[in-house]
């Protein structure tokens, strides 16, 4: 049982979306998130607890991680994002592909 | 819903306000169009699309950037004359690719766009030309494009189609200017080959001072870099000493080649020859203006002595002065007919005794500076004993004489500085 569970652990990644994510830099963060797909995990946590808003860019680079991951049928999962951001990924529709914590 | 909606609008208003700054700030053109694609995208949540410049010459549209096409997506297509004109005639507004079958270019690429789901293009259009085409997938919301949606697109792809115009206008700029620059260079090597080939005409003139000219030239051109002037002016300085003789043409041969000394009537015949040189110069185009000046007045003196016009100082043009010492030292260090060249620390003597009377003293100066970096070797060029042979600086206790030479100049021009203040 703890063997399993930690072997789940292990297919879990965690990504900081951070502040860079708003800028052109943000794509640093996608080629990060496209390792670890590549490397194999089934899920992906995007963690934005250091992140304040998310504009355009932010959200360009955030489909460029979804569709990455739905080419590699990879879970995404967005948590601790604010309310503010979490009503606008829902308005533009990014919660269709992503679950969020 | 309501604040969701605001929400949407304020994510949708910074991008627009983002991408102006973006097109109208931003030097790097490919960063520029890679933020913009970000912008655009993520403003209305769209999944995938590209940016893709068209060049007018070739045909050709090529993408600057792209996001989740795939490495498959051909990143070139080419476009018809006739679809060029179908997208000019659709101008800035969008086409949705269910309603573009009858377009050709579409006909040609309809299976790559719609195998990357591309739902709409917009071609970019500025000033009546087509600059682009920006290439949209579909909302991350599954919803087709609103009307507002279509607004947005629009206002960003203006922006981006202008930041192409922009960069068109710099290409075409640069490449103008690059056209000139060669345009301009390859005058100037047609200039400098006949400058020389006019010199070696005026020095075939003279046998006995064979490479006179040239000579001179060269001694022009080491005192104007002593004096720490720009490329070109070196350049021009170097010209006027290579024409300062042209005159001599039209004088007989037998007064230039006399073996002896020439009488007061052939001397009188002999120097007409600076201003017969600038006559001929003058009409000429020259890149330096100074070059038929340098010509007419190369035998004036500092102290009034000299001729055609018994110039002083200041009135002497600084080129002719500068011609004048280089002309002096070349007919103290070559032999003639009537009298050997003398030696070296002689003619050092001779300038430092001149320096003020002939000569200008900041150019002995800045030519005893030249002899001196040679003697030291600190010049590797060896220009001197290029032109002097080998031997001739070979004198012991010269670099001394320089050095003393140097002190002296400096003291004297110094002097003439608080007496001429
Ligand atoms: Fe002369
Ligand atoms: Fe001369």
């Amino acid at each position: 049982m703890k063997a399993e569970l930690q072997k789940q652990e292990e297919r879990t990644a965690t990504i900081f979306a951070g502040d860079y994510l708003n800028k052109i830099t943000g794509e640093k963060i996608e080629l990060e998130c496209r390792r670890k797909i590549q490397a194999g995990c089934d899920t992906l946590v995007v963690n934005f607890s250091e992140t304040e808003i998310v504009n355009s860019i932010g959200v360009s680079i955030l489909l460029g991680v979804i569709d990455a991951a739905s080419q590699a049928e990879t879970k995404v999962v967005f948590t601790e994002v604010s309310e503010d951001t979490s009503q606008l990924f829902e308005m533009l529709g990014l919660t269709n592909h992503v679950t969020m914590q | 819903m309501l604040e969701h909606q605001q929400q949407k609008l304020i994510h949708t208003f910074s991008a627009l306000a983002d991408i102006g700054q973006e097109v109208a700030h931003k030097n790097n053109f490919q960063e520029m169009i890679q933020t913009s694609l970000h912008l655009l995208l993520g403003s209305l949540a769209i999944m995938r699309g590209g940016v893709a410049r068209y060049s007018k010459f070739g045909h050709e549209l090529n993408f600057l950037a792209v996001r989740g096409l795939g490495d498959d997506f051909p990143l070139s297509a080419t476009l018809e004359m006739s679809d060029e004109r179908e997208f000019l005639n659709t101008g800035m507004s969008e086409i949705e690719l269910s309603q573009a079958k009858m377009l050709a270019f579409f006909q040609r690429y309809q299976k790559v766009l719609s195998r990357k789901k591309i739902e709409m293009i917009m071609p970019l259009i500025v000033r009546n030309e087509l600059v682009g085409i920006v290439f949209l997938g579909e909302k991350a919301s599954g919803d087709p494009f609103s009307k507002e949606d279509k607004a947005v697109v629009q206002a960003m792809a203006r922006h981006i189609g202008v930041g192409i115009h922009q960069r068109n206008l710099m290409a075409e700029l640069a490449r103008r200017a690059e056209e000139n620059r060669q345009l301009y260079e390859d005058m100037r090597l047609t200039y400098k080959d006949t400058v020389k080939a006019f010199a070696t005409a005026i020095d075939c003139k003279d046998k006995y001072t064979e490479g006179h000219s040239v000579r001179v030239g060269k001694y022009s051109e080491i005192i104007a870099e002593e004096l720490g002037w720009k490329e070109e002016e070196v350049e021009g300085v170097a010209v006027a000493g290579y024409l300062h003789d042209v005159g001599k043409l039209t004088v007989e041969k037998n007064i230039i080649n006399s073996p002896k000394r020439i009488n007061a009537k052939e001397f009188k015949e002999l120097n007409k020859h600076p201003a017969v040189g600038y006559e001929i110069l003058m009409p000429i185009q020259h890149p330096y203006t100074d070059v038929p000046l340098a010509a007419k007045y190369h035998h004036e003196r500092l102290d009034g002595r000299g001729y055609p016009d018994g110039l002083k100082d200041n009135e002497i043009p600084y080129i002719a002065k500068i011609v004048n010492l280089a002309d002096s030292f070349d007919a103290m260090t070559t032999d003639r007919p009537y009298k050997r060249r003398r030696p070296i620390n002689e003619v050092v003597e001779d300038m430092q005794r001149n320096s003020g009377t002939q000569f200008a003293p900041e150019l002995v100066t800045a030519f005893c500076s030249g002899l001196l970096k040679e003697v030291q070797g600190k010049d590797k060029s060896r220009r001197f004993r290029r032109l002097l042979g080998p031997e001739y600086l070979e004198f012991e206790g010269l670099e001394p004489i320089l050095r003393s030479a140097l002190d002296d100049v400096n003291a004297t021009s110094s002097l003439t500085l608080i007496a001429s203040n």
